[in-house]
């Protein structure tokens, strides 16, 4: 079946299965900074924002959200031009894999532009439906902060 | 003589460092921050075939019958792949240096299924649904036998026996006793620990339990392979292990080395887990069957079922002590599981041994005593800490034990019996992995300044014994001290290789496997400092086995020291060629010059490396400024670290929080201080995690009941404590710029830290991880009897 999308400010028509997940659909047609980590919505790798929101896309059939807008961090920020939040986070050392990172930086860029300056608390609550294994967040926490103070 | 220079000097401790010892961005991160970096799973090709398996589910059980004629009718189904018709290989899956320290007992697939998880089959299908119905359709009739789920059963006479047929064993010959159910065995004796018992004023005996464990990597294992236009199957690999994987791939498929390729783009995450060799050679029959690429993803609970895990241990202590808290004699007796298959049964359970009785290494009288067995239970394989995690849980209980008991305080009892700077422990020599050590001596030790910066930073003396109490709240406080090593001696190898570029800019190509741990930077780190340039001018590549030499792979807390040890030789070679094109054009001689920002500086004048590269490609003596270098080790200089933690303990409900965490860590001089701290503070989460909330819980048959993140709990964000990483530099006169590894020791402290802060606040002494509530609860309850 068809079914429109706004990704990343683009309007998309894409092919999809009845039963497709958005994680599905985002990373068959090239939004691979999606990442699969559990499938079962406890992990946060597949954050994209819907309408500004972060949902998992795993948790999504697409065939439930045409119509919808999308940001996945391939419209966040560029390695040219990157966003506050990536910049901090690499500055911070909170990058390890990165496999955790692109979820998490949309949740944190959610997070940042409806309070611009929240307190260590409000970061962890906000990243906390995110797993990283690698960094023990406490790196994360600091990069979102830092980047709060740049805002 | 050598001509002068910044950081000649890279064998003594120097404070005119460049890069290295600074927090340089890690030279990934922004790719990875922006999506624009490529996991295992970010890559495909037309055409691309999907691979889904069949696993067993039962714990025990021989196939009578397997059909697979309705799941090949589906349309979309390519292939199927069994017992029946792959070639019955014996190999281990653990990607360890070759021969392999661990036994020939896994076949790509068996008849006989020894853990509910065991794979049955594996269908390649047009789509990953198709694949998926296929594998429902596969009818298997099993002839169910009895199954071993007690670990401490296994060498019981009627215990049901997993490997009956003896198989290859080892190919280093170790001791194997399958029909006993024993797949490893190790006794290792120093003096007379009878006697030493004997003559001590107190003895203590003491026994602990260690848990499974998921290493959880974000990322699940992949493997992606095609055929190149050459017909060389190319693997793309989740892998900590690039050569390793080649190796076995080549064995398992039947075809030669120079066949495969192997390529290792992004890893999100390995810790151990992706050490294992069990998916690639699946992907790879694939292709060679039909020639299509071919995929397999595993899912999250695949991952948990069927991949590996940590090896459960019980640790018997024992101990005999002096009054004045001189310890005369301590023995460790391991029992191990290492599951259905044997895969690091060996070197998993040397390391509880070796990595953990060096620490008290002044006791005249020493034993290790280890015995692995096997279960029908998920396989176990490396994880982060090998074994040392399993052996500090209790060692690190006991000395708080023998503390109490003499009445003194267990930093004490630490300065008193641990290793120093100048000692040397009988253990190096005695025990390594899977065979005999080497012999060390300590030339760096950090450990007195990590026990006192800890204590302060957690306030020891203000709150040890203090029970502080809120309502039902009560606290403790509790630490550890432990070390690790710094790859595996005489058993590892690193190489590198470089060349210059005419902008001054250098490619560096090396095998060492960067899994998320920084280790592409780190070694960037290390080139840049010794040739007098930016990280930016540095431009790594790593993990091809087409194009970079080898490397053992991302294991045994070895990238840094090892591979970095290659690097730095490997560019001073550079440098030295540098240097000599320079003499030929300022005609002054090599002695009179110095290096300096990426230009050579001599007597009236300077060269820019610029210059330097364009005189040697096209003016006179031509030549491609390039070398090639590698490192083994005959020493494994440990780091050391003392970790303290602060618990609070509801003793209504059994509710246990970590308040504070402080892990002060001696790693030789931190070559990128961000990331070492990231790898501390990670593992210590990790860690943590593993001792309070992670559980893998099974069900009366042998099968997990919690494979998923809902329910096998990782930490979070906001369940984390106030967490305080110290590090305390050393030197290391062997590592480069006196550096050692960090990756590892850090998630060895949290379990024993953690029991004795518990103790310390409730006077509950608790053996067996995890520190559930409920156990808290239930511990609780009986000491109140
Ligand atoms: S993959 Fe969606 S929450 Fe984990
Ligand atoms: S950086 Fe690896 S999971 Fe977060």
């Amino acid at each position: 079946m068809k079914i429109e999308l706004v990704i990343n400010q683009t309007k998309k028509n894409l092919e999809i299965q009845p039963g497709e997940t958005l994680l599905e659909t985002l990373r068959a047609n090239g939004y691979t900074g999606v990442k699969y980590g559990c499938g079962s919505g406890d992990c946060g790798a597949c954050m994209v924002l819907m309408n500004d929101e972060p949902v998992n896309s795993c948790q999504i059939l697409t065939a439930s959200v045409a119509g919808e807008s999308i940001t996945t961090i391939e419209g966040v920020g560029t390695m040219d031009k990157p966003h506050p939040v990536q910049e901090e986070l690499v500055k911070a050392g909170a990058i390890q894999c990165g496999y955790c990172t692109p979820g998490i930086v949309l949740s944190a860029v959610a997070l940042l532009n409806r309070n611009p300056h929240p307190t260590d608390e409000e970061i962890k609550k906000a990243i906390d439906s995110h797993l990283c294994r690698c960094t023990g967040y406490v790196k994360i926490i600091e990069g979102i902060k830092n980047a709060s103070e740049r805002l | 003589m050598l001509p002068k220079g910044c950081n000649m000097e890279s064998k003594k401790p120097t404070t005119d460092l460049k890069t290295v010892g600074f927090s340089v961005n890690k030279i990934d991160a922004l790719s990875l921050s922006t999506g624009r970096a490529q996991f295992t799973d970010d890559f495909s090709a037309p055409n691309t075939a999907h691979i889904k398996l069949l696993y067993s589910p039962h714990a025990h059980a021989k196939i009578k019958s397997l059909d697979t004629s309705e799941a090949l009718k589906i349309p979309g189904v390519i292939d199927i792949i069994h017992h029946g018709n792959v070639p019955a290989i014996l190999h281990t899956t653990a990607g360890q240096g070759y021969p392999e320290p661990s036994p020939y007992d896994t076949l790509m697939f068996d008849s006989t299924m020894r853990f509910v998880g065991d794979r049955v089959a594996a269908v390649l299908a047009e789509t990953p649904e198709i694949a998926e119905a296929a594998v429902s359709k596969i009818k298997v009739e099993y002839e169910i036998l009895p199954a071993l789920l007690d670990f401490e059963k296994a060498t019981d006479d009627d215990a049901p026996k997993i490997h009956p047929e003896k198989g290859k064993g080892y190919l280093i010959g170790a001791p194997y006793f399958p029909e006993k159910n024993i797949a490893a065995k190790i006794l290792i004796d120093v003096g007379n620990l009878e006697q030493g018992l004997k003559e001590s004023d107190f003895t203590f005996t003491e026994t602990f339990y260690s848990h499974y464990g998921s290493h959880s990597a974000l990322e699940p294992h992949a493997a992606f392979s095609y055929l190149d236009e050459r017909n060389r199957l190319i693997i793309v690999s989740t892998t900590q292990v690039p050569f390793h994987t080649r190796r076995i791939c080549s064995h398992l498929l039947q075809i030669p080395i120079r066949q495969i390729r192997v390529i290792k783009p992004r890893i999100g995450g390995g810790f151990g887990a992706k050490q294992e060799v069990f998916i690639d050679y699946i992907a790879g029959m694939f292709t060679l069957r039909t020639g299509r690429p071919a995929k397999l993803v595993l899912t999250r609970e695949e991952v948990f079922v069927s991949s590996r895990t940590r090896h459960p241990m019980r640790v018997t202590v024992q101990a005999g002590v002096q009054k004045d808290g001189t310890i005369h004699a301590i023995a460790l007796n391991a029992l191990m599981n290492t599951g259905a298959y044997g895969a690091h049964a060996l070197t998993v359970l040397s390391n509880a041994g070796s990595k953990v009785l060096p620490l008290i290494n002044k006791a005249p009288h020493q034993r290790f005593n280890g015995t692995t067995v096997y279960t029908n239970l998920p396989v176990a394989g490396a994880y982060r800490g090998y074994g040392a995690t399993q052996g500090y849980f209790p060692l690190g209980q006991m000395m708080d034990i023998i503390a109490r008991k003499l009445g003194i305080d267990v930093l004490d009892l630490y300065r008193k019996n641990a290793i120093r700077n100048g000692e040397t422990s009988p253990i190096f020599e005695k025990l390594g992995e899977g065979k005999e050590g080497v012999e060390q001596i300590i030339e760096s030790c950090g450990l007195d300044e990590c026990i006192d910066r800890g204590a302060r930073e957690i306030g020891w003396s203000g709150k040890r014994n203090k029970k502080i109490r809120n309502g039902a709240k009560v606290r403790g406080v509790g630490m550890a001290c432990m070390m690790q090593g710094s790859s595996i001696p005489r058993v590892d190898m690193g190489a590198a290789y470089m060349k210059m570029n005419e902008d001054g800019s250098f490619n560096l190509q090396i095998g060492a496997t960067d899994i998320g741990t920084g280790s592409d930077t780190i070694l960037g780190q290390i080139a840049a400092e010794t040739l007098c340039v930016g990280i930016d001018d540095i431009l790594v590549t790593s993990s091809d086995t087409d194009f970079t030499p080898f490397d053992v792979g991302a294991y045994a807390s070895s990238t840094t020291y090892l591979s970095g040890e290659a690097v730095r030789k490997c560019a001073e070679k550079i440098r030295l060629q540098i240097l000599g094109v320079a003499a030929e054009m300022s005609r002054m001689p090599v002695e009179s010059l110095t290096m300096k920002e990426k230009m050579v500086f001599y007597k009236g004048g300077k060269l820019s490396f610029e210059e330097i590269c364009h005189y040697a490609m096209y003016t006179a003596n031509q030549f491609q400024i390039q070398a090639s270098e590698s490192h083994f080790t005959t020493a494994s200089p440990p780091p050391f670290a003392a970790h303290f933690a602060e618990v609070e303990i509801d003793i209504e409900t059994g509710d246990i929080r970590v308040v504070k965490y402080v892990a002060a860590a001696d790693c030789g001089q931190p070559i990128n201080p961000k990331l070492v701290e990231g790898q501390i503070e990670g593992a210590v989460v990790n860690g943590i995690s593993w001792t309070l909330t992670e559980e893998f819980l099974f069900n009366e048959k042998g099968k997990l009941t919690n494979p998923n993140f809902g329910r096998y709990k990782l930490y979070s964000a906001a369940d984390l404590p106030d967490i305080k990483t110290i590090v305390v530099p050393t030197w290391e006169p062997t590592g480069p710029y006196g550096a050692k590894s960090v990756a590892e020791i850090g998630i060895n402290g949290p379990a024993p830290a953690i029991a004795n802060a518990i103790f310390d606040a409730i006077g509950v002494r608790l053996h067996s991880l995890p520190f559930t509530a409920e156990k808290v609860f239930q511990a609780l309850k009986e000491s109140a009897r």
